[in-house]
C-alpha cells in the first residue's frame, strides 16, 4: 500500500451520499425495504460465516479467482505498455456480473425472500440472475427492454432456459433505463417476499455501495496478482463504464494507490458529436434518476434522453454515483471511444491474442489501442476484459452485413 | 394560511370529505388541461393534482405511464405546466393545484428558480414522488419560504419513525398510498386502510388523502368514510385516454366521471352527518 496518502478513501457517507452524489431518490414504500437491506448488508458483509461462503462459491460455481493474462503479442504490436488482461470473461456465466449475482442471492436468502427480479441490458446480468436462482431454488423474473430482447436472444433463451420468466418492457426508449423501471415497480408492488437484485453500481443506497463491495474482488484479486507476477502495481488501470461496476470493482481496492491512473470508458456511439452517445460523465451533467443523484444524459427541461451504443450493456443514460464522484474529484478520468473504435478493438484482440471480448470490454480495448503507444515498454497496463463475446456474434455479424 | 390549508379548514367545517382528482398536464394535449381543470371543479374537485410529466416515472403503472409519454410526445415542459397553473388561476383562485411528479425536471430547473416561479404561477402545492424528505431538505426550505406546501406520500410500508419524520416537514395534507403498487395497481383493502390511517392521525395533525387504488364510486363512497380526502388518478387518467381522438370531449365525460364520484362521498358525508 502507498504510505504517503493525505487521507484514506472513506465513501459513501452513512446516509449513502459520495460527495454529492448518490443518496436515496424513492418512493416512500421502499423506503423501509430500503433499510432493512442496507442493514442485512452491513450486518452479513462482516459476518466470517457469510463471508466464508460467499468466498467458497466464487471459488467452486464461478471459478475465481479469474487470471490475470499477459497480452504479449497485442503489447508488441501496440509497441508501448505491457498490456494485462483480467480475465473476467472466464467466469461462469462469461461475464463479471456473477460476482454480485452470488452475493446478493446469499444475502436474498437470509433475508427469507423467495423471489428475486433484476433488470438486464445486454442480459449478461439477468443470466447471471436467473443462473443463481436455478441453483438456490428461488423464483425468478428478469425485466429486459423490448430492443435489448430482439438484439441480444442468445441472451434471452438462456434465462428461459434457467428456469427465468423474461418480460419484455415495451414502455419509454424499450432498453434497459425502462427495465430498471419495470423491476422498481415490480419491486414496489411485491416488496414483501421479493428481493431486486440490481446488476450494476446505481439505484439508491445501499446499492451502489453493496454491487462495489461484491465487484471489488476483482481489485482486491488484480492488485495481489500483479504484485505477485511483476512485482509493482500497473500504471493504469482501464474498463468500460455503463453502470460502472466492473469499473468500480477494479478500481476500488486502487483507490488509495494515488500513483496508478484510474480511466473509465464510456460509449460515445457514434460519436459525442452526433449525440447518438451514451456518455453521461463525459458529455451529461448531474441529476436524479432510478434512486440516485449522478451524471445523466438528460434533455434542457430534465426529461431523460435515448442513448446509443452498439453495446446493450453500455446504452443507459446514468452512471453509478460514485463514479460521478471520482470524475468530480479528479481521482479517476473518463473517456469515450465511439461503437467504430470498439468494434475495431473487438477484432484485433480476437486475431491477435485468440479471445473473443464482449462489445462492452471492446470500448476498454479501444482506449488501450489509444494508451499503450504514448507509455513506454516497461510501464503497465491492466484492463478488466469484463466479458466474453460470444452473446455479441450477431450484432458483429449484422455489422459485416452477414446474418447468422 | 396556504390555500390548501384554508380549502380543508372549510371542508371540515361543512363536514366535507375532499375529491382530488389527478390529470397529467397536456395530456392529450396542453389545450385540453385547463378546460378540464375547470370542468372538473364544477362537477365537484376541491383540489386538483396536475402530474408534471416525467421520461421515467417508475412509480406509475401503465395508465399514467402512457399519459406521461402522450404529454411528452409534444414536449410538454415543467414550465409549460406552470403557464397551465397560471391560465387556471385567471378564473379560478380558491381552487388549491398540487404539482404532482418526479424531481429530476424540478432540478433540472434548479431549486430556487422553480419555487419562485411555482409562487408566480398559482401553485399551492408539490408532490414529489422520488424526493424523501432525507433528500429534500434544500428544497423544503426554498418552498417554504415562497409560500408552497410539501405534500408527502406515506405507505403501508412506512412505520412509526418514519411517519413521525414526514410529519415533521410536510405541510398542506398528507397522502397515504393505499396499497403496496404503482399508480392503478391492486384493490383496496379497507380495514388496513382504517388501520393505518388511525395510526397516521395520531401522529400527523394535518389532513389525509387517500389514493392509487381507487377506481369507481363505490370505492370513493367508501373511502371517504376514513379519509379527508379522496384522491383519484389512473381512473380518470383511462378515461381521459379513451378520447384522446376526441379532446373537445374529454372535459365533459370526466366532469360526468367525477359528479358520479362526488354524489358516492356526498352520501357518505350526509350518513356521517347523521350519525
Amino acid at each position: 500500500m502507498a504510505t504517503n496518502r493525505a487521507e484514506a478513501y472513506h465513501w459513501p457517507d452513512a446516509r449513502g451520499h459520495f460527495g454529492p452524489y448518490g443518496g436515496l431518490f424513492v418512493p416512500e414504500t421502499l423506503m423501509r425495504p430500503l433499510d432493512e437491506l442496507r442493514q442485512a448488508y452491513e450486518h452479513y458483509l462482516q459476518q466470517p460465516e457469510f463471508l466464508a461462503e460467499l468466498d467458497a462459491d466464487l471459488r467452486d460455481y464461478v471459478g475465481r479467482p479469474s487470471p490475470i493474462y499477459h497480452a504479449e503479442r497485442w503489447s508488441r504490436e501496440l509497441g508501448g505498455a505491457q498490456i494485462y488482461l483480467k480475465r473476467e470473461d472466464l467466469n461462469h456465466t462469461g461475464a463479471h456480473k456473477v460476482n454480485n449475482t452470488i452475493g446478493q442471492a446469499l444475502l436474498a436468502k437470509r433475508m427469507g425472500k423467495t423471489r428475486i427480479i433484476a433488470e438486464t441490458g445486454a442480459g449478461q446480468h439477468g443470466v447471471a440472475s436467473a443462473t443463481v436462482a436455478a441453483r438456490l431454488g428461488l423464483e425468478c423474473v428478469v425485466y429486459m427492454g423490448e430492443i435489448d430482447v430482439a438484439r441480444q436472444e442468445a441472451n434471452v433463451y438462456r434465462m428461459r432456459l434457467l428456469g427465468a420468466e423474461v418480460v419484455s418492457v415495451k414502455s419509454g426508449s424499450r432498453t434497459l433505463k425502462d427495465a430498471l423501471n419495470e423491476a422498481m415497480r415490480d419491486w414496489v408492488t411485491n416488496v414483501d417476499n421479493t428481493f431486486y437484485i440490481i446488476g450494476t453500481v446505481a439505484g439508491p443506497h445501499p446499492y451502489p455501495a453493496m454491487v462495489r463491495d461484491f465487484q471489488a474482488v476483482i481489485g482486491r484479486e488484480s492488485r495481489a496478482q500483479m504484485l505477485e507476477r511483476v512485482g509493482r502495481l500497473p500504471d493504469a488501470l482501464v474498463a468500460c463504464v455503463g453502470g460502472g461496476s466492473n469499473a468500480i470493482g477494479l478500481f476500488y481496492p486502487f483507490l488509495d494507490d494515488r500513483e496508478v491512473a484510474l480511466i473509465g470508458v464510456e460509449a460515445a456511439g457514434e460519436g459525442i458529436e452526433t449525440g447518438h452517445h451514451a456518455a453521461p460523465l463525459c458529455a451529461g451533467r448531474p441529476g436524479v434518476l432510478h434512486g440516485s443523484r449522478t451524471y445523466l444524459m438528460e434533455d434542457p427541461d430534465g426529461q431523460i434522453i435515448e442513448t446509443h451504443s452498439v453495446s446493450a450493456g453500455l446504452d443507459y443514460p446514468g452512471v453509478g454515483p460514485e463514479h460521478a464522484w471520482l470524475k468530480d474529484s479528479g481521482r479517476a478520468q473518463y473517456v469515450s471511444v465511439t461503437d467504430a473504435e470498439a468494434l475495431a478493438a473487438f477484432h484485433v484482440l480476437t486475431r491477435t491474442e485468440g479471445i473473443i471480448p464482449a462489445l462492452e470490454s471492446s470500448h476498454a480495448l479501444a482506449q488501450v489501442i489509444k494508451l499503450a503507444p504514448t507509455l513506454r515498454p516497461d510501464q503497465l497496463i491492466l484492463v478488466n476484459l469484463s466479458g466474453r463475446g460470444d452473446k455479441d456474434m450477431h450484432t458483429v455479424a449484422a455489422q459485416e452485413g452477414l446474418q447468422l | 394560511m396556504s390555500r390548501i390549508a384554508a380549502r380543508f379548514a372549510d371542508l371540515a367545517a361543512r363536514g366535507r370529505t375532499a375529491l382530488i382528482p389527478f390529470v397529467t398536464a397536456g395530456d392529450p394535449d396542453l389545450a385540453t388541461t385547463v378546460p378540464l381543470m375547470h370542468a372538473m371543479v364544477a362537477a365537484g374537485a376541491d383540489l386538483i393534482e396536475l402530474g408534471v410529466p416525467f421520461s421515467d416515472p417508475m412509480a406509475d403503472g401503465p395508465v399514467i405511464q402512457r399519459a406521461s409519454e402522450r404529454a411528452l410526445a409534444h414536449h410538454t415542459r415543467l414550465r409549460d405546466v406552470l403557464d397551465l397553473v397560471r391560465q387556471f388561476r385567471a378564473r379560478d383562485a380558491a381552487t388549491p393545484v398540487i404539482l404532482m411528479g418526479y424531481l429530476n425536471p424540478v432540478e433540472s430547473m434548479g431549486y430556487a428558480g422553480f419555487a419562485e416561479a411555482a409562487s408566480a404561477a398559482g401553485v399551492d402545492g408539490i408532490l414529489l414522488v422520488d424526493a424523501p424528505p432525507e433528500e429534500s431538505g434544500e428544497l423544503v426550505t426554498l418552498l417554504r419560504q415562497a409560500g408552497i406546501d410539501l405534500v408527502y406520500l406515506l405507505a403501508p410500508t412506512s412505520d412509526e419513525d418514519r411517519i413521525r419524520k414526514i410529519g415533521a416537514v410536510a405541510s398542506g395534507f398528507v397522502y397515504y398510498v393505499a396499497v403496496k403498487g404503482v399508480t392503478g395497481a391492486g384493490h383496496l383493502d379497507l380495514a388496513d386502510v382504517n388501520a393505518k390511517l388511525t395510526a397516521i392521525r395520531r401522529l400527523i395533525p394535518l389532513p389525509v388523502g387517500v389514493g392509487f387504488g381507487i377506481k369507481d364510486a363505490e370505492t370513493a363512497g367508501q373511502v371517504a368514510a376514513m379519509a379527508d380526502a379522496v384522491i383519484v388518478g389512473s381512473a380518470i387518467v383511462g378515461r381521459i385516454e379513451a378520447l384522446t381522438m376526441k379532446p373537445e370531449h374529454i372535459p365533459g365525460a370526466i366532469g360526468d366521471f367525477l359528479a358520479g364520484l362526488r354524489a358516492a362521498i356526498d352520501a357518505t358525508d350526509r350518513a356521517r352527518g347523521l350519525k
